[in-house]
């Protein structure tokens, strides 16, 4: 079956949202070194889903995404896309398949931003009319207007602005699957959580397959479907969904990786709706509220500095609906999780 | 504390101002009247030295070189050559300097990038006289003889030009799909450009200095009307060779310069 690498790709580039990852016993041995950098890593990523790759630097956890579009190659192992052995693919043509965004970004600094965004749709032989549509399109997507960016060079955007260039530039080609590594990391807080939340309603209607690593786990938290915890050599301490994780940490390892405060990184997971809310007369103060669409953590963030009792929650015709204390917040923590609540009284 | 709560995201969206950092006028940038202080320095001179010639009173043998003809013929022998040796050292050490940072073996960087520092370490009298002794005089000779002298500014500024391009604008290059060749062709080179030019004009300068030793080797050039004022004590003619070596070598200097500026890639 000589043509089997080409059906293959096509059969990856065919879909736009979502493709399952599989990875067996995944092994990367580097010479010299007397213990492997990725061991026996197996793992099994449904379409669309979304998976954090937390841990400390060093335990190999960007080696292991970076082996899923072989910018390292595997010393044994397997990996695979759909099914398609990804390791009998021509590693160039794989990579047009297979949004990559990195920490430092790497926009072309003597590309414009359109011409950046445009690489990939060129390296497939796409029209220029359709190239150039889609590069519109992301733009718009990732909230740079394009009139004013897309002739501009990456030396004159923001951080913040070039990392949604990375992001936009890594969707080109709609891949069904995306790597990205600490994408935001280089950011300041405001801008990441900015850019958190964009990406987050941005993969809310694409349905990637993504694998994302980072070394802070709330972030893991905020955006993760699930999270893999991963100690030295890319050991899986525990692979799960951020609510479990923060609820029954499998281990010492992971329990001292989550940190103090598990309660309320579990507050960052449930909205304002999930608590029962009071009587909207309940809120004194008419200056401060929390919208529905807001986190608990939000909530209780607000109750913190405001002082107040009670807050105001709105909806997003900004009509109040109701209120929220503090013992609505502590309800829901205990009726979900008693073992947390016990916890926070510590 | 009395600011509303929103999300963080949407309130900082609102705020947000996109940076904008003035766009490079380049044109006016590279058009400055600092531009134009070489051409003009370079006139005066070649002005006063006109004056200079005219006022004086020459005796056969001076006016045979001090006359329109046989100036412009040397000044495009000089030229000739170390435009034409500078046009071989790019057309041979940038695809040298590509070759070399792709090979993986140090022994053969070392190798070859020896090679060409002993090319221009050694004197360029010693390897211009020594090629005509093995070889032959004339013009070829000293051609090759500038290429050698001047590899390497080339050569290693390629190299250099090649590994300073950024490891993350690389690694997103070969992760979103382009092959080694695109990778080198698309990314490293263009962003080299400034460096390699760098060692070229280098390399340019080198060689319109360099070239009045042709003269020994029956290769012509301004070094002629320099040796010939020199053995016959004709101080005018020695006086205008060296001067018309020196504004061609900051004429040259000053074309590349300005080539290197209107060259470089845009965005960098």
């Amino acid at each position: 079956m000589p043509k089997a690498p080409n059906t293959a790709l096509i059969q990856i580039s065919g879909k736009t949202s979502g493709a399952l990852i599989e990875l067996n016993n995944v092994t990367k041995q580097y010479p010299n070194q007397p213990v492997a950098a990725v061991e026996n890593f197996s793992m099994t990523v449904q379409p669309g889903e979304l998976i954090m790759f937390v841990g400390p630097s060093g335990c190999g956890k960007t080696t292991t995404m970076k082996m899923i579009n072989r910018i390292i190659e595997p010393t044994s192992g397997s990996i695979s896309i759909d099914g398609r052995d990804v390791l009998s693919l021509n590693p160039s043509e794989l990579r047009r398949h297979i949004g990559y965004v990195i920490q430092q970004i790497g926009l072309f600094p003597h590309m414009t931003i359109a011409e950046n965004i445009a690489v990939v749709p060129k390296l497939l032989g796409w029209t220029k009319e359709k190239t150039s549509d889609r590069v519109q399109e992301l733009l718009t997507t990732v909230g740079l207007e394009p009139g004013d960016f897309a002739h501009r060079y990456p030396k004159q955007l923001s951080g913040g602005q070039q990392q949604r260039v990375g992001v936009a530039r890594a969707l080109a080609a709609d891949p069904p699957v995306m790597l990205m590594d600490e994408p935001f990391g280089a950011t300041d807080p405001i801008t990441r959580e900015k850019l958190q939340a964009e990406f987050l309603r941005l993969q809310a209607s694409l349905g990637k397959t993504i694998i994302f690593v980072t070394h802070d786990f709330d972030e893991a938290v905020r955006l993760g479907d699930r999270i893999a915890v991963l100690s030295n050599r890319s050991q899986i301490e525990q692979f799960d969904t951020p609510a479990n994780i923060l609820t029954n940490p499998a281990n010492e390892y992971v329990s001292s990786f989550i940190g103090r405060g598990t309660a309320i990184k579990r507050l960052v997971l449930v909205p304002v709706t999930a608590a029962k809310l009071g009587p909207a007369s309940a809120a004194t103060r008419t200056t401060s509220f929390v919208q529905t669409t807001d986190s608990l953590r939000d909530a209780l963030d607000a109750l913190v500095l405001t002082g107040a009792s009670a807050l105001a929650v709105r909806d997003e015709e900004n009509r109040i609906v109701g209120s929220i204390n503090m013992e609505a917040i502590s309800a829901v923590l205990g009726v979900e999780v008693p073992l947390l609540a016990r916890t926070t009284e510590n | 504390m009395t600011k509303p709560l929103t999300d963080p995201a949407r309130s900082s969206a609102t705020s947000a101002t996109p940076t904008v950092l003035p766009v490079a006028t380049r044109r006016s940038e590279i058009w400055s009247i600092k531009r134009f202080v070489t051409p003009a320095v370079v006139l005066v001179v070649l002005v006063v030295l006109y004056l200079w010639l005219a006022s004086l009173s020459l005796d056969s043998i001076e006016s045979r070189t001090l006359n329109a003809d046989y100036i412009i013929a040397r000044v495009r022998e000089h030229l000739g050559l170390s435009v034409v040796a500078s046009a071989l050292v790019a057309a041979l050490a940038i695809p040298t300097g590509v070759l070399l940072s792709r090979t993986p073996s140090r022994a053969i960087k070392a190798v070859v990038l020896g090679a060409a520092n002993v090319g221009q370490a050694t004197p360029a009298v010693g390897v211009i006289i020594l090629l005509a002794i093995i070889w032959q005089t004339g013009y070829l000779t000293a051609l090759v003889a500038l290429v050698i002298y001047s590899f390497l500014p080339v050569l290693r500024n390629t190299m250099i030009g090649l590994q300073q391009v950024d490891e993350s604008v690389r690694e997103s290059a070969f992760g979103m799909g382009m092959t080694r060749n695109q990778v080198l062709l698309r990314i490293e080179l263009p962003l080299a450009v400034p460096v390699i030019l760098a060692g070229l004009r280098t390399s340019l300068v080198f060689c319109v200095g360099v070239a009045t030793i042709a003269t020994f080797i029956n290769a012509g050039g301004l070094g002629d009307m320099i040796v010939n004022g020199l053995k016959l004590q004709r101080y005018p003619v020695l006086v205008t060779g060296a001067v018309l070596v020196a504004c061609i070598a900051l004429l040259i200097d000053w074309i590349a310069a300005t080539a290197e500026d209107v060259l470089r890639p845009r965005g960098t």
